[in-house]
């Protein structure tokens, strides 16, 4: 380590050079610097924000992990039905596969980040290490590698730098990357032939080959060949990060120990999501047969362990820039993210995964919620000093 | 009751004035600074529509149609009016703007003097039009149906100019580059906020 560090000492580039801001970003990366963040709306704390975003970067290392078995086992068991799931192949096919798409969505945002730090002469944001790792997490496992970098490109872009970088943007970056990937390329973001990897390939070698979701299986047939277990313990086909709810479970439980995530948004949310799954199932019984009905008559717990339910609240909706910044704001924040998020998955039928746009859309409607928040509290304290 | 209900959480959301049509862009941009204004605004947007949208609604089908007029008299059953509808959707807006400016000045002058220019020019807000004529384009059945819609659709524009106004305030802390600072950045937020708002189209009520 002391070589490493020297060698960063002899090659260190002068402040005005392009290379020092790169420079920067690779020392801070490997040693702890002597100086803690201090800019950005959301840090409230002495801590370095490279840590915290460190923090999230383990918390995700389970559905990582994970989804790299699950990538190998989807693609394998078409061609052999009895395989077994921790297998080396499995774990070797899902990293030939993501490894690249997280390589190109490193490449791509870091790219653009270096440049914006240069022209603005400060240090790199850290909070693209996050978003980074969380894009490929939320693709599915087929979409071509440019679209993944246009995507980060537009989202690092528009999403971020034009309000200023790290800790100061609206939206969360990596729904955005998803969002506008999702609006642009609609075929290769839904649908049945996406979320397995090479299932071209795949329906020519196989008969009777069908790489829909649990969720699309409902939308199309009103039922699902999967089980809640199944999906619970995250062997079916999705997005690369979202299919394993114990993962993520295992992520939350060390986001709220660090306190990085915020354990009131993921509890109102998925309070929010059974609420409004509840109000389905009470009223879907008096309801004429068809898809609707289906769909309306799920389970409530189903809804959390399908799809990207769990992966959105967990990591997603406590993105601390984009949410909800009070802490009763936070408890409606997520509320409101659950039941949108069913009420879109049930009612659009464009659009089974309504966990993106619910939590876009509260993203947006986040600034409001902190503000009559923070008005009626003035409005309390202005009555108790004058009584 | 039911499909007013539909009506209503339509217009709100689902065919929202600002996301989905991008009507009354220009005191959308111009007052949503500070959210104690935004909401003032919101308030008379969705007031003048309340009045409006009704009061031209039964302008087009009592009188400008054609062929509405036959309650009056059978003969006048012959005439079709509705190349007037504009002019007249105009003047009764313009009518019940100036009313409105009125009564703002009267009991809430702090928000008439921050709203300057922009109360007045309600009456070209292309939101309010824009709710007339979708009412004679979609023809809504009846009075109620056209009223629902008229509040449904100045809800959802004050939803959105609210939002943006907090936005806006919460952006005073960022460092937006240079050129983009002002309406710049609004148009983007606009924009971002216009695809969250994608997940309610194709809803069908």
């Amino acid at each position: 380590m002391k070589f490493l560090h020297n060698f960063l000492e002899k090659i260190r580039p002068a402040e005005t050079s392009p290379m020092y801001t790169l420079h920067n970003a690779i020392e801070t990366f490997l040693f702890v610097p002597g100086h803690t963040t201090h800019s950005g709306a959301h840090v409230r704390d002495a801590i370095d924000l490279k840590r915290t975003m460190f923090t999230v970067i383990i918390a995700l290392l389970p559905a990582l992990v994970f989804g790299m078995f699950n990538a190998g086992y989807q693609h394998y068991r078409w061609l052999s039905p009895d395989l077994a799931f921790w297998t080396m192949d499995n774990l070797m096919y899902g990293a030939m596969r993501i490894m690249p798409m997280i390589a190109v969505t490193y490449i791509a945002g870091l790219s653009i980040e270096i440049y914006f730090a240069y022209i603005n002469k400060h240090a790199v944001n850290e909070g693209f290490l996050v978003s980074g790792m969380l894009i490929p997490l939320i693709m599915p496992i087929d979409i071509p590698l440019w679209m993944v970098a246009i995507s980060t490109a537009f989202a690092v872009l528009f999403g971020k730098e034009v309000f200023g970088g790290t800790g100061m943007n609206v939206l969360n970056p990596a729904l955005t990357a998803r969002a506008f990937a999702f609006f642009a390329y609609p075929t290769y973001m839904s649908g049945d032939k996406v979320w397995i990897g090479d299932s071209a390939d795949l329906a020519q070698k196989v008969d009777g080959f069908s790489g829909a979701t649990a969720l699309g299986q409902y939308a199309t047939t009103g039922t699902t060949s999967y089980s809640a277990w199944d999906a619970f313990l995250g062997f079916i086909p999705g997005s690369i990060g979202e299919t394993s709810a114990v993962a993520i479970l295992i992520g939350a439980a060390y986001l709220i120990y660090s306190g990085v995530g915020s354990w009131k948004i993921m509890l109102s949310g998925a309070l929010g999501a059974l609420t409004m799954a509840f109000i389905f199932n009470s009223v879907s019984g008096s309801m004429d047969p068809g898809p609707m009905k289906e769909y309306m008559s799920i389970p409530p717990h189903f809804h959390l362990v399908f799809g990207s339910a769990a992966f959105a609240l967990v990591f997603m909706a406590t993105d601390p820039v984009s949410a909800a910044h009070t802490e009763t704001g936070k408890w409606i924040y997520g509320f409101m993210i659950g039941i949108l998020g069913i009420l879109i998955r049930v009612f659009n039928p464009a659009y089974p995964e309504g966990w993106m746009l619910a939590i876009l859309l509260m993203n947006t409607l986040a600034p409001l919620v902190d503000y009559y928040v923070v008005d009626s509290n003035i409005q309390k304290r202005l009555k108790r000093a004058k009584a | 009751m039911g499909e007013l209900i539909n009506i209503f959480i339509k217009s709100v959301f689902i065919e929202n004035m600002i996301f989905a049509f991008f009507l009354g862009m220009c005191s959308y941009l111009a007052v949503s600074k500070t959210v104690k204004t935004a909401l003032g605004l919101g308030i008379a947007v969705t007031f003048v529509l309340l009045i409006t949208v009704p009061v031209n609604y039964l302008l087009d089908t009592r009188l400008l149609k054609a062929g509405a007029m036959a309650w009056i008299d059978p003969e006048l059953a012959q005439y079709d009016l509705s190349f007037l509808s504009f002019i007249m959707f105009i003047a009764i807006i313009a009518a019940m703007v100036q009313l409105v400016e009125m009564a703002v000045e009267r009991f809430a002058p702090a928000l008439y003097n921050a709203l300057g220019i922009f109360l007045p020019l309600i009456a070209v807000n292309c939101s309010i039009l824009g709710a007339a004529l979708f009412v004679q384009e979609r023809g809504y059945q009846s009075l109620a149906e056209a009223t629902v819609f008229g509040v449904g659709s100045g809800v959802g524009w004050m939803l959105a100019i609210v939002a943006v106004a907090a936005i806006r305030e919460r952006l005073q802390y960022s460092h937006v580059p240079a050129p983009l600072r002002g309406l710049g950045i609004t148009f983007i937020i606009t924009g971002l906020m216009g695809m969250a708002f994608m997940g309610f189209m194709g809803i069908k009520l």
